[in-house]
C-alpha cells in the first residue's frame, strides 16, 4: 500500500506541529480527531453528492420524458434540491399514536448510518481514502447489509399496511440478492490476492488500459452479475418492490415526514453513490485512467504536457505556467498535484457513469413482480454467478497462473485451446441454461393464456 | 508528493479510526433529528395523526400475525450467506492452496449447488 496518504499526511502534519506521535496517549487523540474529521469531511462530499445526484435524476427523468425538468430556482435548477432539504428540515415530524415510536425514530438512524461509514472505504486516489482495511471488501457488504434492517424495522414500527409489506419486501429483496453480489466479487478478490480495495485498485493497473480492468479480465459475466444485483440492491427500478409507488403509496417509508423522511432520501441516494463506486473499484479500475494504454501523439505524459505547455509572459519573454508556479509560489510537486487531480477525475466520472446509467434504467425499464424478483435472482443469479465461480477458478490456475499481465498475453498464444473451451464452458453454459429458462417459462406462459379447449 | 519525510510507524487507516466513524454513524442521525425537532413548525389536527391508507378511514392494525411466506428462501440465504464467508478466505490465500485447494473449493460450491438444485425440484423456490 502507498504509505503517502491523507491519513498518514494528517499523523505527519502533527508531528511537526510538535506532537510526540510515538505516544499511546496521543495516538488515541490522533485517532479521535482524525475520525471526527473524516466524518466531518464525509459527511459534507456525501450530501453535496447527494444533492448533486438528485437533480441529476429529475433532470435525466425529464430528458428520458421530454420535460426540462427543474429549472427554477437558481441556474439551471441547481438549488432546487437544496431548497427541498430546507422545506424538509422545517416540516412536521407527524408520529401517530399508533406507531412504536422508539422504533420509528430509530429506523431512519440504522438505515443511514453504515452509508456514511462506506464513504470512507471509498479510494477515490491513492491519496484520499479514509480507510484501508485487509477484509475492506467483506466488511463492505457485511455494513452495507444492515441498512435493510433500517427498512424492515420502518416497516414495522410505521403500523400501516403498505409499510409493512414493503417491509417485507425489502428483507425478501436482501436475502436474494445479497449471495449473487458477493460471489461476483469473489472473482475479483480470486484475482486481486487481496480483499483490500486500494489493492484490487491497484491490481487492475495494467498496460492493457480498459481491457486489463476486472470487467473483461476476469469475465464479463461476473460483471453483469455484479450490476445487476447492485442495482436490486440499492432498490432502484427495475427492483424497487419496496417503495413501489403504484402499488404501496411509497412503501416502509409511507408515514415518514420531515427529517426522518429526510434521512430516508438521502440515505438511498448515498447508498446508490456508494455502490457505484463499488462497481468503478471492483470492476472498472477504480482511479486508473482509461487512456491508460494510448500515447499521447505529441509523447510525454499528460501531467509534463500540462506543465509546460501554459505559456504566461514573463520580464519580457514567455514561461510554461507550470514552472513559474513552481518556483515563485512554491508549490511542491504540481506534477503529483495534477496526477492526483486526474485520478480523482477518472475516478468521480466513472462512478455518474454508473450513477447515470441507474437513472437512465429508472426511466426505461417497468417493474418486476415480487415473484419475478425472487426467481431471476435464485433461479437465474446464482446458478449463473457459481458457474462463474467455477470458470474462474479454472482460469485462474491454468490461464494467469502467476496472475500477471505478461502470462496473459502468453496465454492468449499458448492457451488457445483452453482459451476456447473455457469459453464454451462459460457461455455454452449460460446459453444451455437460459434456453431451458425461457422454455420452461414459455411452457407455463402457454398453460396460462392458452384458450380454454373444448 | 506532499511532504512527508518523517514516516512513522503508526497508520489511522485501521480499525480504530472504523470504530470512531460507526460512533459518528450512530450520533449524526440523532443530531439532525433533534435540530429538526427545535426548528420544525408544528400545527396539530386531528385527522393528521391517522395512519395513512389512501384517504380512506384506518381499519384493523398492521401489527398483526404476518405469514412471511419467503422463510425457504431466508434459509437458503444464511446457508450460501456463509459458503460466501468461507470462500473469501480461500479466495485470498489462493496462491498457497493451489490446485488442491481448487478441488476441495469446488466439491464444498458442488454440494450447496446440488442442494439449491433439490430445493428447486422439491418446489421450495415457487412463490405462493
Amino acid at each position: 500500500m502507498n504509505p503517502y496518504n491523507l491519513p498518514n499526511w494528517f499523523v505527519w502534519l502533527h508531528a511537526q506541529l510538535g506532537f510526540n506521535v510515538a505516544d499511546p496517549g496521543v495516538q488515541v487523540l490522533l485517532v479521535l480527531a482524525w475520525g471526527v474529521t473524516l466524518f466531518t469531511l464525509i459527511a459534507v462530499v456525501a450530501k453535496a453528492a447527494v444533492v448533486f445526484m438528485v437533480l441529476m435524476e429529475r433532470k435525466v427523468l425529464a430528458w428520458v420524458t421530454q420535460r426540462k425538468g427543474p429549472n427554477r430556482v437558481g441556474p439551471f435548477g441547481l438549488l432546487q434540491t437544496l431548497a427541498d432539504g430546507v422545506k424538509l428540515l422545517f416540516k412536521e415530524d407527524v408520529m401517530t399514536p399508533q406507531q412504536d415510536k422508539f422504533l420509528f425514530t430509530l429506523a431512519p438512524a440504522i438505515f443511514i448510518f453504515p452509508v456514511f461509514v462506506l464513504f470512507a472505504f471509498v479510494p477515490f486516489t491513492d491519496f484520499l481514502f479514509g480507510v484501508a482495511l485487509p477484509v475492506g471488501a467483506l466488511l463492505v457488504f457485511a455494513l452495507s447489509s444492515i441498512s435493510v434492517i433500517g427498512m424492515v424495522l420502518a416497516g414495522w414500527a410505521s403500523n400501516n399496511k403498505y409499510s409493512l409489506l414493503g417491509g417485507m419486501r425489502s428483507a425478501a429483496q436482501a436475502i436474494s440478492y445479497e449471495i449473487p453480489l458477493v460471489l461476483a466479487v469473489l472473482a475479483v478478490v480470486l484475482f486481486a490476492g487481496s480483499m483490500n480495495l486500494l489493492d484490487i485498485v491497484e491490481a487492475q493497473r495494467g498496460p492493457l488500459g480498459p481491457l486489463s480492468w476486472y470487467w473483461f479480465y476476469i469475465t464479463p459475466l461476473a460483471f453483469i452479475v455484479f450490476l445487476i444485483s447492485s442495482i436490486a440492491e440499492v432498490n432502484r427500478i427495475p427492483f424497487d418492490l419496496p417503495e413501489a409507488e403504484s402499488e404501496l403509496v411509497s412503501g416502509y417509508n409511507t408515514e415518514y415526514s420531515g427529517m426522518k423522511f429526510a434521512m430516508f432520501f438521502l440515505a438511498e441516494y448515498a447508498a446508490l453513490f456508494v455502490m457505484c463506486a463499488l462497481t468503478v473499484v471492483f470492476f472498472f479500475g477504480g482511479y486508473n485512467s482509461l487512456l491508460a494504454g494510448v500515447a499521447l501523439p505529441w509523447g510525454g505524459t499528460m501531467e509534463a504536457t500540462l506543465i509546460s505547455t501554459p505559456m504566461i509572459p514573463m520580464d519580457g519573454e514567455m514561461m510554461p505556467l507550470g514552472v513559474w508556479l513552481q518556483q515563485t509560489l512554491h508549490v511542491p510537486n504540481l506534477s503529483w498535484l495534477l496526477d492526483q487531480l486526474e485520478k480523482i477525475s477518472w475516478m468521480v466520472l466513472k462512478i455518474y457513469t454508473f450513477i447515470f446509467f441507474a437513472m437512465w434504467l429508472r426511466g426505461t425499464l417497468p417493474r418486476l413482480k415480487p415473484d419475478q424478483l425472487m426467481g431471476f435472482s435464485w433461479k437465474f443469479l446464482i446458478p449463473l454467478s457459481l458457474i462463474n465461480l467455477f470458470a474462474v477458478g479454472v482460469q485462474r490456475f491454468w490461464a494467469y497462473p502467476n496472475n500477471s499481465l505478461d502470462t496473459l498475453f502468453n496465454s492468449i498464444t499458448t492457451h488457445i485451446p483452453f482459451l476456447i473451451v473455457w469459453a464454451v464452458i462459460v457461455f455454452g453454459g449460460v446459453g444451455v441454461f437460459c434456453m431451458l429458462m425461457s422454455r420452461q417459462l414459455n411452457a407455463k406462459t402457454r398453460k396460462r393464456f392458452a384458450a380454454p379447449s373444448a | 508528493m506532499l511532504p512527508m519525510a518523517a514516516q512513522t510507524h503508526f497508520h489511522l487507516t485501521g480499525y480504530p479510526v472504523l470504530f470512531v466513524l460507526l460512533i459518528g454513524g450512530i450520533a449524526l442521525p440523532f443530531l439532525l433529528m433533534t435540530i429538526a425537532q427545535i426548528v420544525q413548525f408544528k400545527n396539530p389536527t386531528a385527522t393528521k395523526y391517522t395512519t395513512y391508507e389512501s384517504g380512506m378511514p384506518t381499519f384493523g392494525d398492521a401489527h398483526i400475525q404476518f405469514d412471511v411466506k419467503f422463510y425457504l428462501y431466508a434459509l437458503l440465504f444464511i446457508l450460501f450467506d456463509i459458503e460466501t464467508a468461507f470462500l473469501f478466505p480461500w479466495a485470498v490465500s489462493y496462491e498457497d492452496l493451489g490446485l488442491r485447494g481448487l478441488v476441495i473449493m469446488y466439491l464444498f460450491v458442488d454440494i450447496l449447488l446440488l442442494g439449491v438444485i433439490y430445493a428447486w425440484r422439491k418446489g421450495a423456490l415457487r412463490w405462493q
